[in-house]
């Protein structure tokens, strides 16, 4: 029982050991390719750009604007007993380019690429490219980590602001149909009373998110032993791990904002 | 295979690896306790053993993808273990690598693969590159039309070829082969057999591998080292090596098969020559 509870002990503080050397590991090289950008592999930049955010432009497009639907849709009812109809504009807008537009975005982008990225690693592994990278002389963060990094970086926020515009849509449709708020007021009243501090603050969180979901993915991915279901383990620890992380971190990023009065 | 051993003076000592007291574990598991080898310059030197033998392991330490435990590696006259990121790039570039899988990378067409060396150690432009990746790749047997073809594209026995060609991009002093016949049909095997002799005749680099191919072993290797018991067990050539009594080394060369092999090996040695591009060279001379 103890010797278990031991080994469990050092198994745990080794994983976060070895994950907190990725980060330092990912970090330098990162830092290295900021000093030289000449050697910034642009092409495989830009491919990811496109496999992670032009890509996933329909289901973010799709589901952000339900979830506006749905919020102004719950918040009708309470907001006609009081016949503040208009203050569905406040819930929408906060609501979306807060907590909902990032925070969805990056779930489906965790699902979708960040399990790419584990299952093209893991399978790399598997096939034996990594360690003929490495005696190439490619340093596998260079080639496989940092280009996801600086491509999601990018990617997740435009996504997060395309999740924005459509999820204010979607509440603004609701808005017409059950609240007799008209488009144009709709319209007016957003331009006034939502600040554009709210949309920057849903932007630097997407930006955080996109760097937890590319080093947990990329993480769980190198660490995939040389079999085939492992593959397969890695890549669904990685979604999990990253949905989970990108959760906790939005839950802290409330708590301090409140504690900022952001 | 087993006559003449003249030496030149000069080369006897010129060891391109040096590995002395390597000591590895897994866990609880020691794989290598005190192992010492040399490979000397322009040998085609093989190592075998059982499963489980570490011999995989040997190699990915010749290759810095492994740290051993303890012990010094000293590749090409240069100390593993005191190595700054220069000299691993500078270190790397004079070795290739032929991993059992190939190792291709899967999402660049063979001539990308074969270019990727050049392309990311050398400021020759594109053109010259893929006129280089084209020659390898003939080079190692393949017809110019696979150039193109992705490598799931590829047979087994092409794919070798093909990482084959990758490994001599930046013409290696030192070439690591892991298993180069494993998987393969017997006459693809025999086509990988030739291709290291005739790779071996041209370029002359030193050639490590891991096989467990008898007809490989007798037919190409120059010196055999047997693993076992986290230990070398034996080296020599593969003459040699047969008459030795220790059970273990005789379990992985005795038997039918290694007496076909043998005998083979020996009707093979009676030609002498070998094609390379279509002109009669001298075998590999025995030592």
């Amino acid at each position: 029982m103890l010797e278990t509870l031991g080994k469990d002990c050092i198994t745990f503080c080794a994983n976060n050991f070895s994950l907190l050397s990725f980060i330092g590991e990912t970090t330098l090289s990162l830092l290295a390719v900021l000093l030289q950008p000449n050697r910034a592999r642009v092409r495989s930049v830009l491919h990811n750009v496109q496999i992670s955010g032009v890509n996933a432009l329909p289901i973010v497009g799709v589901t952000s604007f339900l979830l506006g639907i749905v919020i102004a849709y719950q918040g009708a009812d309470q907001l006609r007993h009081y016949g503040a109809n208009i203050f569905v504009v406040e819930l929408v807008g906060y609501a979306m380019l807060r907590e909902f537009a990032p925070l969805i975005t990056a779930i489906i982008v965790a699902g979708c690429s960040g399990s790419a990225y584990a299952a093209q690693i893991g399978t790399m592994l598997v096939t034996e490219e990594v360690d003929a990278l490495k005696t190439i002389g490619i340093t596998p963060i260079n080639l496989l980590v940092l280009p996801k990094l600086i491509a999601l970086m990018v990617a997740l926020p435009l996504l997060t602001l395309f999740a924005d515009v459509l999820g204010v849509l979607g509440g603004m449709r609701m808005a017409n149909n059950k609240l007799q708020v008209a488009p144009h007021e709709f319209l007016a009243r957003f331009g006034t009373e939502i600040p554009i501090k709210t949309l920057f603050i849903g932007l630097g969180k997407s930006l955080v998110f996109a760097i937890v979901i590319v080093l947990i993915s990329c993480y769980q991915g190198f660490r995939t032993k040389s079999n085939a279901d492992s593959v397969g383990q890695q890549t669904t620890r990685s979604v999990v791990q990253s949905i989970f992380i990108v959760i906790v971190l939005d839950a802290g990023f409330s708590i301090v904002f409140n504690l900022l009065d952001l | 295979m087993n006559s003449g051993k003249i030496e030149p003076e000069a080369r006897k000592d010129d060891y391109v690896i040096q590995m002395q007291q390597i000591y590895t574990r897994f866990g609880e598991k020691i794989v290598h306790d005190g192992v010492d080898l040399q490979v000397r310059r322009g040998d085609i030197f093989a190592i075998v053993g059982g499963s489980g033998s570490g011999k995989s392991t040997f190699l990915r330490e010749m290759i810095l993808l492994h740290k051993p435990d303890s012990g010094s590696v000293k590749i090409l006259g240069m100390d593993l273990d005191d190595m700054s990121e220069r000299m691993t790039k500078d270190l790397r570039q004079r070795c290739g690598v032929l991993f059992q899988k190939g190792g291709l990378f899967g999402t660049l067409t063979v001539s990308e693969n074969i270019g990727l060396p050049l392309r990311e150690h050398t400021d020759l432009d594109d053109v010259l590159i893929d006129q280089v990746a084209l020659w390898k790749l003939v080079q190692t047997g393949l017809q110019s039309e696979s150039a193109s073809l992705y490598p799931a594209e590829l047979s087994g026995g092409m794919l070798k070829r093909a990482a084959m060609a990758r490994a001599l991009a930046l013409d290696p002093e030192l070439l690591f082969l892991d298993e180069p016949t494993a998987g393969l049909d017997p006459t693809s095997a025999d086509g990988i057999d030739t291709l290291i002799l005739q790779l071996h005749a041209v370029y002359r680099p030193t050639i490590v591998m891991i096989t467990h191919d008898l007809d490989l072993l007798w037919q190409v290797t120059h010196q055999v080292a047997v693993l076992g018991e986290g230990k070398v067990l034996a080296v020599g050539s593969m003459m040699e090596l047969s008459q030795l009594e220790n059970p273990e080394i005789r379990a992985c060369f005795a038997g039918a098969r290694g007496r076909a092999a043998q005998e083979q090996a020996s009707n093979l040695a009676a030609n002498h020559t070998i094609n390379v591009n279509d002109k009669k060279v001298p075998a590999w001379k025995p030592k």
